[in-house]
């Protein structure tokens, strides 16, 4: 049973930002409210405005923001029309706030002990004599091993899960009331999402406190929320309990966002609203596709970085072949052993630092092998230098989609451009109609309008660049595709759009797919297979309903559980 | 951290020996006849083959290299035609007239310069950011023996409040006991306190145009790294936590962006060097970069390459200075390297 | 990185800006716009009219009257240079009687101690100062920036060779090393564009290294590897047309540096000989007169170098702007 007067009560909130093209809302009419006690989750897109709604709360606008109308309520003070000083003071004392990249919000050059200490001396909630007892104590809170020692560490010594637990400590040192967490976990591995989630939703369940969770992850809003409020352009579209949220969505948007969530159970086309039309006339079910002889074989494959980077230059400088493996190297790859027939889909799943990477640069032959073989066709493409191999006719035979639609294409080529590029250097049409008008059909088969062709990357949207990109990886027909986390940096909404066109580009064009991912939501959708990695080896392989349903590997089986699913 | 320390001044070494073999090689790629520009305009062909012999110029290349090395490790970097003293004792008689000039000038620059790209990143767009940008891009254009020049003619010509721009100290005056060859110091430690307001008064112009000339590019550098910590993510935790303005401002964010400025200070080392002839020149300053000039005007060549040499290597103990006092300051390259 | 950042959209006018984004040292306040990728494919919105370079230097240029000053004024600086003789209204090696003849109605900028004209004199040194500024600058264009380029795209021996040049020619206070090289090599204008041109080198091969070492295993140099494309050709291709626009600024911050070098050596007595009309000479000609009151033979010179200089630094901030991609629209 909630109060009846809300902690934070935020009325008709409209947020402006004066930018070089005039006056842009971020936010418009916005009401919000968080009951004492409550986790309310607010789940948007990009450009959704939620960030921008939770700076305006916490008074720390960019200085081209202000707020232009509505109010903010905060435990009866007027949050808008405070004084300076008065929320400087209730910041960090009241209500706290931590951001993503953990240790970005670090002060690279001071003790994390001492940064605590900064705040609570702030906020009056210590002494100078007892600062550092209260920090370690806190530090110990946060589950911090080592409290003592830790005190005295830089945020470069720790890890990502531990900076952001540092990142907590600093919230929650003098026990606000509300603490507003702005997508915390994006850009962690799994398991350190769940282990950092659990850790807030304890602390602050213990100290009865407010939280407000800002993610685009809808599993990670059903998981921990109570309430979700979905924002979309700077507007709230529906608000309701988590439960009634989930099972029964009102608004348009909301059923738009939650169809285009992977998870289990659906297929590709589920994900997609049912009236979309998409640019290939797909047949009505997805074919499966057929599946040949083996394609690509990586046997015993390893990629070894020597412990001492000035001994490589040397070696290098003085061509002294490196046969032997050297045994204080790091392995980023350590003896695996896969293969990929035709017309098959293999994910290649992993948290970061697994290597899935690596392996991927060496199969696409950009960085070499130490040791092992890659073979193509029965070709050994891994005895083959990275220098050499683009004059080979097998490269055009193997290419790759890349995670960053931004920095994959060159700034000062026009989408036309980048996507005649290979058709230019390896491909069979020649002079400039020809190349242009195969450019017009590869973006017709992406659903790349043809008007955006002469365009630059820095006018194209996100969904745009990746599909330039994936109608540049197709351009030459090649046999097999290698597909580096292709969605991650995509919303939700435009993820599935892709996922469904990768797919059929698949079955119109005959291709294979190596599909590198850390999203094992999204690996079960598009692949035939599962490869498992962790630490250089693979831990498991199989068919995705084998492993991601009855995992054999306990570490699998970890993997899975840390997943947040939404009821959908 | 001696490890640290040990392991920067091995990289020194190298640098070193380049300079010593670059200054080596300047004499020696004289046109014409060496021997005959070390000998002198009033040389006999005579004279000419002795200094030929003395000096070493009918050796091979290599050989005279060792001479020259020899020549080094002994303090002897020759004799000056025009004072006939070793160039070494006339250098060293004249570089306190220097270091005291570049020293002054340098923390002038700095007390300013710092202080107002502070203030101009944190009041964006106000008078003083404005103020600031108009100083650091003015500042670079502006040819510090112009300054000089100007600031005599004001000050000295037209309003009469600076001395004349004759040297360190009006010939009314004795010269202090010479303790660190700063006159400023010594005088105090003498207890001579005319002295010392006469040599402060000849130090204000030629100090005030090296800082002129020094502040453009510290308030530059400060103020466009201290934008880029302000706008930082640690900076928005640290607000978002509450801390005090103070603490947000200072402590945070300077105590990030002084890393950069500090890595400037070592061009602006060399700026100010080389400033520091050209000042030397407007106010008749006996320093060496005046000592470096007249022997240029008068073909002596033993000078001019004392001088490099001199210079050089105090610019690269400076640069290992910086190095270290950055290393310092920066946990990560301290736990690091 | 999971996050979509969101900026300024072209049609859609309610989408936001990102607050906190690092803004770029020193330049714009607002983040910098990039597109969002919550727009559906199918949405093209109005599409964006391809502007020129000439229509995107107006528009920069009324945004910000300084740089068109600054144009202005180059303007002004070329035509000395090249009309200087036919401009000048005296002969500017002519000595007269009418020594020291402070600024007047028949002499704009005075006279000097030989009765020459001083406006003439430094109409005329227009064309030394900015040939000796030009040449010098073009010649480390050309080798500091190929093998700033090469050493950063490279890497291997080659970044270690002009690593190794650029450290030993750092290790000097440039403008001493300038003195020392011109006392080398002998009295000559030639020298000092050798001299200036050198010390140079190490900044900007250091700045075209920079720029093509995080170039180089970018997204899409790697993509034009899949290409098929060889080294050489990324190289010349793709990075080197990304690599170009900051050089050109460099270039122009460099012409500031290198006409202050000159005059500063031809200050001490390097490089140009009296009679020539060149800027840095005339200003050590009038010292002595500027303590004793005559304050129009160093100043007019002086002045003419505070502006040039002025102007190639205003210019190559202006560039910048022009030249940045993310700025075109």
């Amino acid at each position: 049973m909630t109060n009846t007067i809300p902690l934070l009560d935020v009325r008709d909130l409209t947020v402006e930002f004066a930018t070089r093209r005039g006056t842009v809302r971020a936010v418009d009419q916005v009401n919000l409210s968080v009951a004492k006690g409550e986790t309310v989750g607010i789940v948007g897109e990009s450009g959704s405005g939620k960030s921008v709604t939770s700076y305006a709360v916490m008074r720390i606008l960019d200085r081209a923001g202000r707020i232009a109308d509505g109010s903010i309520m905060f435990s009866g003070i007027d949050i808008r029309h405070a004084s300076e000083t008065e929320v400087r003071d209730m910041r960090g004392r009241e209500i706290s706030m931590i951001f993503q990249n953990p240790r970005a919000a670090l002060n690279p050059i001071r003790k994390v002990g001492r940064q605590i200490e900064d705040v609570l001396l702030q906020h009056v909630q210590a002494v100078p004599s007892d600062a550092r007892e209260k920090a370690i104590a806190i530090l110990e809170q946060v589950r911090i091993a080592r409290p003592q020692e830790r005190y005295h560490a830089y945020p470069f010594e720790l890890s990502g899960g531990m900076c952001q637990r540092v990142v907590i400590a600093l919230a929650l040192a003098c026990r606000p009331q509300l603490l507003i967490a702005d997508e915390p976990t994006t850009g962690l591995d799994v398991t350190t999402q769940k282990a950092v989630m659990e850790l807030v939703v304890e602390l602050t369940r213990e100290r009865g406190m407010s939280t407000i969770l800002i993610t685009h992850d809808l599993g990670l809003a059903a998981a921990y929320c109570d309430r979700v409020v979905v924002m979309q352009k700077g507007h709230v579209v529906e608000t309701a309990a988590s439960e009634t949220i989930f099972k029964s969505p009102q608004h348009f948007y909301t059923r738009k966002l939650m169809r285009a969530t992977p998870r289990i159970g659906v297929t590709l086309r589920d994900l997609l609203p049912p009236d979309t039309v998409l640019p290939e006339s797909p047949p009505a079910a997805p074919v499966a596709a057929k599946i040949g002889a083996p394609l690509l074989v990586v046997d015993h494959l390893i990629k070894e970085y020597p412990r001492n980077a000035m001994s490589r230059t040397l070696a290098d400088l003085f061509r002294r072949r490196r046969d032997k493996p050297d045994d204080t190297a790091f392995r980023a790859v350590d003896g695996i052993s896969f293969d990929i027939k035709r017309g098959e889909s293999v994910g290649l799943v992993g948290e970061s630092g697994c290597g899935k990477s690596t392996t991927s640069m060496m199969v696409m032959r950009l960085l070499d092998k130490t040791d092992g073989t890659i073979g193509f066709d029965g070709h050994d493409i891994g005895a083959m230098p990275v220098k050499d191999f683009a004059g080979s006719p097998l490269r055009s035979r193997i290419q790759m989609v890349f995670q960053d639609p931004t920095d994959s294409l060159n700034p000062r080529f026009t989408a036309a451009r980048a996507i005649a590029d290979p058709i230019l250097r390896l491909g069979k049409e020649r002079g400039a109609k020809a190349v242009r008008a195969r450019c017009e059909e590869l973006a017709r088969q992406v659903g790349l309008p043809v008007e955006l062709l002469d365009r630059f990357p820095h006018q194209l949207s996100g969904g745009q660049k990746a599909r330039v990109g994936i109608a540049r990886a197709i351009a030459l027909g090649p046999e097999l595709l290698i597909l580096d986390e292709p969605t991650a940096a995509l919303d939700v909404s435009v993820q599935a759009i892709v996922l469904n066109l990768l797919q059929d580009l698949k079955t119109a064009l005959g291709m294979s797919y190596l599909f590198v991912s850390h999203d094992l939501n999204v690996v079960r959708l598009l692949c035939d297979r599962v490869i498992v990695m962790r630490a250089g080896k693979i831990v498991e392989q199989g068919t995705s309903d084998q492993v991601l349903s009855a995992p054999q590997s306990d570490y699998t089986r970890e993997l899975l559980t840390a997943i947040p699913h939404p009821p959908i | 951290m001696l490890q640290t320390i040990g392991r920067r001044l091995l990289t020194v070494i190298p640098t070193l020996i380049g300079v010593v073999i670059v200054t080596f090689l300047l004499t020696r790629v004289l046109p014409g006849d060496p021997a005959v520009y070390f000998a002198g305009p009033a040389a006999t062909p005579d004279s000419i083959e002795e200094i030929r012999k003395t000096l070493g110029f009918d050796q091979p290349l290599a050989t005279q290299f060792v001479y020259y090395l020899r020549d080094l490790v002994h303090g002897d970097f020759g004799t000056s035609l025009t004072t006939g003293q070793p160039v070494v004792s006339d250098i060293a008689a004249r570089l306190p007239a220097s270091a005291e000039l570049t020293l002054l000038g340098l923390i002038v620059a700095i007390l300013i310069a710092v202080p107002l790209g502070i203030v101009a990143a944190v009041r964006q767009g106000s008078f003083i950011d404005h103020a600031c940008r108009v100083v650091a891009t003015a500042g670079v254009s502006l040819p510090v023996f112009f300054t000089g020049l100007v600031l005599v003619y004001v000050f000295y010509f037209l309003l009469g409040w600076a001395p004349a721009p004759l040297g360190r100290l009006d010939i009314f005056y004795m010269t202090p006991n010479s303790v660190t060859g700063f006159y400023l110091i010594d005088s105090l430690l003498a207890g001579e306190f005319e002295t010392f307001r006469a040599a402060l008064a000849q130090l204000v112009l030629p100090v005030a145009t090296l800082a002129i000339f020094s502040i453009a590019p510290i308030a530059r550098m400060t103020r466009a790294s201290m934008l880029s910590a302000l706008s930082s993510e640690f900076v928005r935790t640290a607000r978002a936590s509450g801390l005090s303005p103070y603490r947000v401002v200072i402590t945070y964010a300077f105590g990030n962006a002084m890393l950069p400025v500090i890595t400037t200070f070592g061009m602006v080392f060399s700026f100010l060097l080389g400033a520091n002839v050209l000042v030397e020149k407007v106010f008749a300053w006996p320093g060496i970069g005046s000592y470096a000039v007249e022997a240029l005007i008068a073909s002596d060549y033993a000078p001019v390459q004392g001088f490099v040499l001199t210079m050089a290597v105090l610019y690269v103990m400076l640069n290992l200075a910086i190095d270290l006092l950055y290393g310092v300051i920066d946990p990560r390259m301290r736990l690091e390297g | 990185m999971n996050q979509a950042v969101s900026v300024d959209e072209v049609s859609s006018a309610t989408v936001v800006a990102q607050p906190g984004a690092p803004s770029s040292a020193g330049q714009s306040e607002e983040p910098t716009p990039v597109p969002t990728n919550a727009m559906p494919p199918e949405d093209t919105g109005p599409a964006a009219p391809q502007s020129s370079i000439f229509h995107h230097a107006r528009y920069v240029i009324s945004e910000n009257p300084v740089t068109g000053f600054a144009f202005a004024l180059f303007l002004l600086i070329v035509i000395c240079a090249v009309f200087g003789p036919w401009i000048a209204p005296y002969d500017p090696l002519a000595s007269t009687d009418a020594t020291l003849a402070p600024p007047s109605a028949s002499h704009w900028f005075g006279t000097d101690q030989l009765g020459r004209d001083i406006l003439s004199r430094v109409i005329v040194a227009t064309r030394l100062d900015l040939g000796i500024a030009v040449w010098s600058v073009a010649l480390v264009f050309l080798l500091g920036g190929i093998s700033g380029v090469a050493a950063g795209f490279f890497g291997g021996w080659v970044d270690l060779l002009v690593g190794r040049l650029a450290d030993t020619i750092m290790a000097f206070p440039l403008f001493v090393l300038a003195m020392g090289i011109v006392a080398a090599l002998g009295n000559t204008v030639t020298n000092i564009v050798i001299a200036t041109a050198i010390i140079n080198f190490p900044l900007y091969a250091r700045v075209a290294r920079a720029e093509a070492n995080t170039r180089r295993n970018a997204g899409f140099v790697l993509a034009a590897r899949l290409s098929g494309n060889s080294e050489m050709r990324i190289l010349l291709g793709q990075i080197l047309p990304n690599v170009m626009p900051i050089m050109v600024v460099q270039m122009s911050l460099t012409m500031g540096y290198a006409i202050l070098n000159a005059a500063g050596l031809s200050f001490i007595g390097l490089g140009v000989r009296p009679p020539t009309a060149e800027w840095g000479i005339m200003v050590a000609e009038g010292a002595a007169f500027m303590v004793s009151g005559e304050w129009w033979n160093a100043f007019f010179p002086g002045a003419a170098l505070v502006l040039a200089v002025f102007c190639f630094n205003l210019l190559g901030d202006g560039l910048r702007d022009i030249v940045d991609p993310q700025r075109r629209t």
